[in-house]
């Protein structure tokens, strides 16, 4: 096959395709490069979408009751009262951000686009195990995204009953909230083709002498990503079907026996359980959480061994922590219910198991602070993101162990601490790792590199602004200030004293803004006037590297290549150069 | 352009011992046990909080019909059997009496679901219906997710039964191993009416 093919497909290149295959070409295209880039923008476009939502809400919560500047008037009478948003579409809001961030935004651009794009090229393969499926999840999720958005104009709005949709109260809101199991249940399809074909991928397309243990560390991350995907999405698929049918079906699957909304009973026949919604989505959920954090951890680790110019410290040690990390993901779902009363027994078994995920989680971030130890750093773009990301991923992840254990967390739960609790891990972590992966990864995909100024400018401001967004609401949380709070807390006694912090928080967010406007430029600019680059411009040792970049067409390598060494053969006594690629013979 | 080549896609990986799609479809079929698992647990669950038989729980034989439930569940093992057949039949070479047993594979599936919506017809003339209770609701819910089953499979049977002289003819060890996959996937729905059966019905 390889160079048979390759050869064949840059022939077909250079006499420019037929109009049809256009679009079989860069709209229906079954390679996974193209799709990975789909996956990318549609991903990216999201992310700008659920920012741009809570852009809203943190006016509303920094300055509520004024109406929003020039935007007030744009939304109409439905969501605003004179310029002022309504409490209905503050909900809409926070409901759609946390679900187009989660389920749109961030997995689809760590997994879709990071797994999709580099799992075939770092295992040596032409493509994914499936190509047409890969085209499916695709247009499956894009789909689900439409439907998603889409329930915005809907006369009822959007769902408005947070990204957790308990029930009783989402079976009982009206409108979008059909809308959103309808495009979770195209998601959880998507995500289950996706990650079916990631795993088969890695273990039947390996290039020859590629074993297991010399599979960079990213491609680990993506196995053990697409197990928790494929294992933890159906309970909630279930899950989502029965709302469905509590709404639309008039079944009670979650409303229980008695219930009295408004003074009045309601008309369902009862005998279901709204705490099987919370076991059955937290059994997705808590898995999800590490669905968003581990490959960010492989793209930090791709990036840390390149920039060290050293292999990565203790490779074997965070391939069993990533699996063992994976296997604990599904049994500590509960830490999120302590306060359902659920009984002693069951809080300390989930007490326990939760304190014990924590261990590995930990040994991740020492095994990357040790592999930074005595290392000549290179402080390109992408190391910079890739190094911020490991203390505000310690700061996610400390803050975390206080919400595992009950006591605290009767105190904590559902209030700003847990929001700045989660979103440490995944913005000033996840997310940050996601850029250093866009810039590390974008030679690759473009053939051009991104400006290292203007990459500054956008580092800088982003990680001032990300901490200044979520620092505060530690505070605000330990004061006991609740999320989902329309006005930010401003009518309850206890919040007097920390609500001049919610002000901070949204000036800094203006900040992020900002920076992101530098991302963009930067993103769309070197396109075109990027520095060109010749294929292998960050001098790694992985196997994308040892195709053209961009990669010659469908097919990715000229000829078929064989493995001979480890993922991060850096600084190799001896060698000619500082690296030693996954492909080459000799040193 | 020209389709490109994936490795293993009919012959078996030599570590791994299996082709790309057998794997698919075994990686399919867990992450099915985890979605079938759901609804089970969420019976179990909603069962219990009724206080079981002895409470609001209704017995399912007083409900439902036990003896068409049980025809159903002999053409549904029927259907298996034909089904390995036709593999068989095709490993051996012996195509016309694959198509025999795979085309008899989808006539008791349409058997299967002609009788799951008698049934239903039944149920809902009288006036059972999803809203009615929670039981009726988790046996509409279950026993129709499993026909959404029977009925993918059915169709993806058909496009088989239809374009298997062109695929044969192609690619003999390809259409081989890709009804071979189909039948994993037929085996388990029915594995899950196996325990549909006696949890809904009798217990
Ligand atoms: C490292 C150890 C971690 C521990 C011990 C931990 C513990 C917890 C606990 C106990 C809660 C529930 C708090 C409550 O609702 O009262 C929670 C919430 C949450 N955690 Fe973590 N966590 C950890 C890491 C992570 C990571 C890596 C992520 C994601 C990338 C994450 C994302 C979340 C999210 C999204 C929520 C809140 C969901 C919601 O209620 O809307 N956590 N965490
Ligand atoms: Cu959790």
């Amino acid at each position: 096959m390889g160079e048979l093919q390759a050869t064949h497909a840059a022939a077909h290149e250079a006499h420019g395709d037929h109009a049809e295959s256009f679009i079989r070409k860069y709209v229906f295209s079954t390679d996974h490069k193209v799709i990975g880039v789909q996956y990318g923008v549609t991903a990216l476009v999201f992310l700008a979408v659920g920012f741009f939502l809570v852009l809203l809400m943190r006016w509303q919560l920094a300055y509520p009751e004024q109406p929003m500047p020039l935007l007030g008037g744009l939304f109409g009478n439905r969501m605003t009262d004179a310029g002022v948003m309504t409490p209905e579409f503050y909900n809409q809001l926070g409901a759609m951000h946390g679900t187009i961030m989660v389920f749109l935004g961030v997995v689809p651009l760590a997994v879709g686009a990071f797994g999709n794009y580099l799992v075939p090229l770092q295992v040596g393969a032409p493509d994914m195990a499936f190509p047409k499926l890969n085209m499916a999840s695709y247009w499956l999720y894009f789909l689900g995204g439409i439907i998603m958005l889409a329930s915005f104009f809907l006369p009822e709005g959007s769902a408005r009953s947070g990204w957790t949709s308990y029930p009783p109260l989402a079976v009982l809101e009206p409108g979008g909230q059909t809308w959103w199991l309808i495009g979770m249940v195209l998601l959880i399809n998507s995500s289950l083709l996706g990650s079916v074909n990631i795993i088969v991928t890695i273990v039947q397309l390996r290039a020859p002498g590629l074993q297991f243990m010399r599979l960079p560390f990213l491609v680990w991350a993506q196995l053990v990503t697409s197990f928790l995907l494929l294992l933890a999405f159906p309970p909630l698929e279930v899950a989502g079907f029965m709302q469905l049918l509590d709404r639309v079906a008039g079944t009670s699957f979650f409303m229980p026996t008695g219930l009295v909304v408004d003074g009045q009973a309601v008309a369902f026949s009862g005998g279901g359980n709204a705490l099987l919604w919370q076991h059955l989505f937290w059994f997705l959920a808590h898995p999800e959480v590490y669905v968003l954090i581990l490959p960010a951890m492989g793209i930090v680790g791709e990036i840390v061994a390149n920039n060290t110019r050293k292999p990565l410290w203790g490779y074997k040690t965070l391939i069993y922590s990533v699996l063992f990390l994976g296997g604990m993901s599904f049994i500590v779902w509960a830490h999120h219910m302590f306060l359902t009363g659920m009984g002693t027994a069951i809080s300390t078994f989930f007490q326990l198991t939760t304190m014990i995920i924590s261990v590995p989680s930990i040994i991740i971030l020492t095994v990357l602070i040790i592999s930074l130890w005595g290392a000549s750093i290179r402080f390109s773009t992408p190391m910079l993101f890739a190094l911020a990301f490991i203390p505000m991923f310690g700061i996610g992840g400390l803050t975390g162990l206080p919400l595992g254990l009950s006591v605290a967390d009767i105190h904590l739960h559902d209030t700003y601490y847990v929001i700045g609790h989660f979103h440490f891990v995944v913005a000033p972590g996840t997310l940050m790792a996601l850029f250093a992966g866009i810039y590390y990864w974008y030679p690759k995909v473009t053939g051009r590199r991104m400006n290292d100024t203007l990459g500054r400018w956008h580092f800088w401001p982003t990680l001032i602004g990300l901490n200044g967004v979520f620092l505060p609401m530690f505070l605000v949380g330990m004061a006991g200030v609740s999320r989902r709070l329309y006005d930010g807390g401003t009518t309850y006694a206890h919040a007097q004293d920390v609500l001049w912090l919610n002000e901070v928080s949204t000036v800094a967010s203006w900040l992020l803004a900002a920076a992101q406007v530098v991302f963009v430029i930067n993103f769309f600019l070197s396109l075109r006037n990027g520095k060109k680059v010749e294929d292998n411009p960050w001098q790694a040792t992985t196997l994308e590297w040892a195709t053209t970049s961009p990669p010659l067409g469908h097919g990715n390598f000229a000829s078929p290549v064989t493995v001979h060494r480890g993922p991060y053969e850096y600084s190799v006594p001896e060698a000619s150069n500082d690296f030693s690629p996954q492909h080459q013979e000799s040193t | 352009m020209a389709e490109i080549e994936i490795p293993y896609n009919s012959t078996n990986h030599p570590d791994t011992g299996v082709y790309n799609a057998k794997l698919g479809i075994w990686l399919f079929l867990a992450s099915e046990v985890l979605f079938f698992g759901a609804l089970f647990s969420s019976y179990i669950l909603l069962r219990v909080g009724a206080g079981g038989t002895a409470g609001d729980w209704p017995l399912g034989a007083d409900l439902l019909n036990v003896p068409l439930a049980t025809f159903n569940t002999v053409v549904l093992i029927s259907s298996s059997m034909t089904m390995v057949m036709s593999w068989a039949s095709l490993k051996s070479g012996n195509f016309d009496a694959f198509q025999r047993y795979f085309g008899a594979t989808i006539g008791l599936a349409l058997l299967f679901l002609l009788v799951k919506g008698l049934e239903y017809y039944a149920e809902i003339f009288h006036q059972r219906y999803p809203s009615t209770s929670t039981f009726l609701a988790t046996y509409y819910t279950m026993t129709g997710i499993h026909a959404l089953h029977i009925i993918f499979g059915v169709a993806v049977n058909a496009y088989h039964f239809v374009s298997a002289k062109r695929l044969y003819a192609e690619e003999p060890e390809r259409f081989t191993n890709r009804i071979e996959v189909a039948g994993l996937y037929w085996h388990f729905v029915d594995l899950v009416w196996i325990f549909l059966f006696p949890v809904l019905y009798l217990l």
